[in-house]
């Protein structure tokens, strides 16, 4: 009972910003009041927030931007995780399985990228996109992310595959398989929960991420909701309600995965951690 | 073909190639919001429909704004009009991202004109300006004070119980400035040299000094909201701050210039912010863009910014019926242009220093005057001598020569040669995502890291060596007990990194034995529940626990006063225990998730019969969970606790946008201190990548000590 009780209560704490962002996103007020209820009052609720976030708003001012923005997040998103996927599993499992020199090495260097700072990377950054040509383009911001989000995955997906006993493979490539059709019809299948982690985790470097598409794209037609979200809180003003609506519009979909992906994140990331 | 066929072939690709011209497209950049951003596309609308070329209207959020810009024009990617604050005006001209448009400027109020002028030249035409002026609550108060004198005896009269007299950012140069310069202090001297310690402005630190330390009729720490907040409440009286404070406000206000600075007789003169539109270097469509330009300021592009935008529109013949902007008109007849200088920000930064200290009753206005000119002459100091890169060569090639040897080494050995020859495939399979880390992570990585060893200035790179690293390893410009040192910082970041995991690792640990249990109900829903911080992207949790840390409307304050029963207002970014502390709350909210989410995977490969076994010997919950559950749990949480290290002592956002470094950048870690060398104190992408080369290889090393303490290769 008293563990039920602290669970209860440890977890209301840690809902309670959440609740306080609900509030200021259904509240018509222009910011933060001292009231710790964190519950809006019903007679004031209104979804004119919501509304103005989406541009649905005012019909004179309305237009499609918002669900542009939402779809540009969305492909970037996407296309991250898959790309990040296909980058990631092909060497994640060539690590796992074969001992060719300079094995070691490599892992450790993937590693090691997760040790450089990203602050002096922004201007070099951007002057190879540009002369390589995708600069304002959702491509360019998906080869940026799915990069970044390269050495996590190689490190979880290459710990999953230590798991997986090689007998499986053995026996498939016995029965004439090809290393590649091994891969993919035994390996793979089997990986699932791996691949749903990193996956995930592909996508949220894309679906959060501001820095960078602020910078590299140059219309607002290709920017991604994060940077739009940004622009609520300046230094002059800050649309609180706004920012509320749009945090949880951008946050709604990603606690969607994470509910749907919950079975898969623990067993995945929990081989990748016991064999390291 | 015949002749005439390739004639009518050329005479139609002619008028391919005649009708864009005719048609032109143009790109302008600005940050503007809100209804300033409506007025702009519907001047470019209305300007469109008039001549028939198009104006594409992009919005950049206000804090990327300077960087896009600073990155985009140089590599050609710029627009062909810019809007932008007039005081960028000294930077950009030295960087040669804006050229002169030679449209005389008549029409435009004078002080409007003068702001566009920077070093004998006339950029860009003006659009608006924008200064502070005083606020106060009709309610309140029935009329505006003349003098000084005045408004510290009327803000007394309404301070207390909650209230305050005056509400303005007392601590930023920017607001103090309308008090230095009516105490008769200005940071440049005629030639150009920068005082910041003068009596006078001594006597004005004395004065803010006064309203936030002797009087408290100001707040100590202030922001938009909550002057918003405050004035919402009926709790202000008077508020110092431009008109757009207006937007966000429910109740009658009304507006006046300040006023005079009784003991000298000067008015308190603000800073005039004059935004302008700018032609871009490099513009693809500069003749068209000069005429899109002429409308927008012109009287046309003037009515419509006024009336939709509701800016103070610089255009002389139209003025305002409107009240807020009839006082913002009065009061730019004795504003001062913001000056333009590349390092006036230099100047904002010093005094931001030494405001926070005084204003907090730290140190005596006396020792803030001093303070500030020591702090302006350390972030100034004239970038090393030049340094003869030929020894560099040299040294470089040799360690790429011994890399190399190094990496070839084995090759010599014909076995060796075999076996890589033999798994010649295997590397196939690792190519690409090695080919793109090499591409988009390590030639960035390698070109920021070679920026290193130079100084840059105003696009200007000078090689100089090593030199920035001595600077920062000898701590030649601050005593390594200074926030500003490099030495405090990292003992600041290994703190940072250290308390957050323990908090991490152990609410995670305590979370996933809990929702081990059988017996506990509605497992799914407690985990689901949990997980959620993990969801939500980090700026946004970053900016929802720094409203809730506000001291006088912030939810903690307000909790905590609920369980204490009485009024509590903790100034949570005042000192530095209670600034690092919001910090290290904030991420912890953020980290423990992924902890829980690890162990409880981890868990599941523990047997639970070992347990079961040493619980039937009598062992205790933490006698078992000390020797039976905790060295299996080890070694599957090690990876992850170092790879959560890394990204802690990296972990920007969080510090960046919570404490912000306060109090004094004394909560700033040396990502976030990188960052301000290379974006906030004039560009010193040099020193900013010595920072970064530096954070590398204490993260190297202390991943390859933290292998060694393993005794197997984590990282």
């Amino acid at each position: 009972m008293a563990t039920h009780l602290f669970l209860l209560v440890f977890t209301m704490a840690t809902l309670y910003p959440v609740l306080w962002v609900i509030k200021m996103a259904l509240t018509d007020a222009s910011g933060f009041s001292a009231d710790p209820w964190p519950f809006p009052d019903p007679a004031n609720m209104t979804l004119d927030n919501f509304k103005e976030v989406m541009g649905l708003g005012d019909p004179k001012t309305s237009n499609l931007l918002f669900f542009r923005q939402l779809g540009n997040s969305l492909i970037v998103s996407l296309a991250t995780a898959a790309v990040g996927l296909a980058l990631s599993t092909i060497a994640a499992y060539a690590l796992s399985r074969w001992d060719f020199p300079g094995k070691d090495r490599s892992m450790s260097a993937f590693l090691v990228t997760q040790m450089f700072p990203g602050v002096v990377m922004l201007i070099p950054l951007y002057i190879l996109l540009s002369k390589l040509g995708m600069l304002n383009q959702l491509g360019g911001l998906v080869l940026v992310y799915a990069t970044t989000s390269v050495p996590f995955s190689v490190w979880t997906l290459k710990g999953y595959f230590d798991t997986i006993p090689r007998e499986l493979e053995e026996a498939a490539l016995l029965d004439g398989c090809t290393r590649m059709q091994t891969f993919f019809w035994v390996i793979l299948p089997l990986a699932r929960p791996a691949l749903a982690v990193t996956g995930l985790f592909s996508f949220m470097t894309a679906w959060n991420e501001f820095i960078l598409a602020a910078t590299l794209m140059t219309n607002e037609q290709s920017y991604t909701l994060p940077v739009v979200l940004q622009s609520y809180v300046g230094d002059f003003d800050a649309a609180w309600g706004h920012f509320a609506a749009g945090a949880i519009l951008v946050s709604l979909p990603v606690m969607l995965l994470f509910f749907l992906l919950q079975k898969q994140l623990v067993e995945g990331l929990t081989a990748g951690g016991v064999k390291g | 073909m015949t002749l005439r066929a390739l004639q009518l072939a050329l005479f139609v690709i002619a008028l391919g190639l005649a009708l864009p011209a005719q048609a032109a497209e143009i790109v302008i950049w600005h940050a503007w919001r809100d209804v300033e951003e409506t007025s702009l596309k519907e001047v470019a609308a209305e300007w469109s429909k008039r001549t028939g070329h198009t104006v594409i209207v992009n919005a950049t959020p206000y804090d990327a704004y300077n960087k896009k810009v600073e990155a985009a024009i140089p590599q050609n990617n710029g627009p062909d009009l810019l809007i932008a604050p007039h005081d960028k005006l000294g930077k950009w001209t030295t960087m040669g991202l804006v050229t002169p448009v030679g449209i005389p400027m008549t029409g435009h109020l004078p002080s409007t004109i003068s702001a566009l002028e920077y070093e004998g030249t006339a950029w860009g035409l003006p659009l608006a300006y924008k200064s502070v002026m005083l606020f106060y609550d009709p309610e309140k108060i029935s009329t505006p004070p003349t003098t000084t004198d005045e408004l510290l005896s009327m803000a007394r009269k309404h301070t207390g119980d909650g209230s305050y007299g005056l509400v303005y950012e007392a601590s930023t140069a920017y607001s103090h400035a309308a008090w230095m310069h009516g105490f008769g202090a200005s940071p440049y001297d005629a030639d150009g040299s920068v005082h910041l310690d003068s009596d006078a402005h001594v006597a004005s630190l004395r004065f803010a000094h006064q309203l936030t330390v002797v009087d408290r009729v100001v707040p100590k720490r202030t922001s938009y909201s909550l002057m918003t907040a405050l004035y919402n409440d009926g709790k202000a009286a008077f508020v110092i701050s431009g008109p757009w404070f207006v937007g966000g406000l429910e109740r009658p206000i009304a507006a006046a210039p300040l006023p005079t600075v009784s003991s000298t007789g000067l008015p308190a003169q603000p800073f005039l912010g004059v935004d302008g539109v700018f032609l871009a270097n490099h513009a693809n469509e500069p003749e068209v863009a000069k005429e899109f330009m002429a409308f927008l300021a012109g009287p046309q592009g003037a009515r419509i910014r006024q009336e939709t935008g509701k800016q103070a529109v610089s255009w002389a013949a139209i003025t305002s019926q409107d009240p807020i902007l009839t006082a913002l008109a009065s009061q730019a007849q004795t504003a001062i242009a913001m000056p333009a200088d590349p390092n006036v920000n230099m100047v904002f930064e010093a005094q931001n220093w030494a405001l926070r200290r005084v204003n907090r009753g730290l140190i005596s206005p006396e020792a803030g005057g001093a303070e500030a000119q020591a702090y302006y002459n350390n972030i100034t100091r004239p970038p090393p001598e030049p340094a003869n890169p030929v020894p560099y060569i040299i040294l470089a090639l040799f360690t790429l020569l011994g890399g190399a040897a190094f990496s070839f080494y084995p090759m010599l050995d014909p076995y060796e040669r075999k076996r890589v020859w033999d798994h010649r495939w295997d590397y196939a399979w690792v190519l690409p995502s090695a080919f793109a880390m090499v591409l988009l992570v390590v030639v960035p990585f390698m070109t920021g890291a070679a920026v290193s060893l130079f100084a840059h200035d105003a696009g200007e790179y000078t090689f100089v060596g090593f030199k920035n690293f001595f600077d920062i390893l000898l701590s030649r410009d601050w005593p390594i007990t200074s926030p500003m040192s490099f030495y405090y910082t990292l003992v600041v970041t290994v703190l940072w990194t250290f308390t957050n995991l323990i908090l991490h690792v152990g609410i995670g640990v305590a979370l996933a034995l809990i929702l081990r249990e059988p017996w506990i109900r509605m497992r799914g829903m407690w985990r689901a529940l949990l997980i959620i911080p993990w969801a939500v992207p980090n700026y946004i949790t970053a900016l929802i626990w720094k409203g809730m840390f506000n001291a006088q409307y912030g939810a903690v304050n307000a909790l905590l006063g609920v369980f204490a029963g009485a009024n509590v207002e903790i100034d949570w970014f005042g000192q530095f225990a209670t600034s690092f502390c919001a910090n290290l709350i904030t991420n912890t909210w953020l980290g423990f998730p992924f902890m829980m989410v690890v162990t409880l995977g981890a868990l599941q490969s523990i047997p639970r019969e070992l347990e079961e076994a040493a619980e039937v010997d009598g062992a205790s919950y933490f006698f078992r969970f000390r020797h039976v559950v905790w060295p299996l749990l080890k070694p599957a949480l090690l990876p992850a606790i170092i790879l959560g290290s890394v990204w802690t002592f990296n972990m920007f956002n969080i510090i960046y946008l919570v404490s912000a470094g306060e109090p004094d950048g004394g909560t700033e870690i040396l990502i976030s201190e990188a960052y301000k060398w290379a974006f906030q104190r004039n560009n010193r992408y040099g020193y900013a990548a010595a920072y970064a080369v530096l954070i590398f290889f204490v993260l190297l090393a202390y991943s390859r000590g933290a292998n060694r303490l393993v005794g197997k290769a984590v990282i």
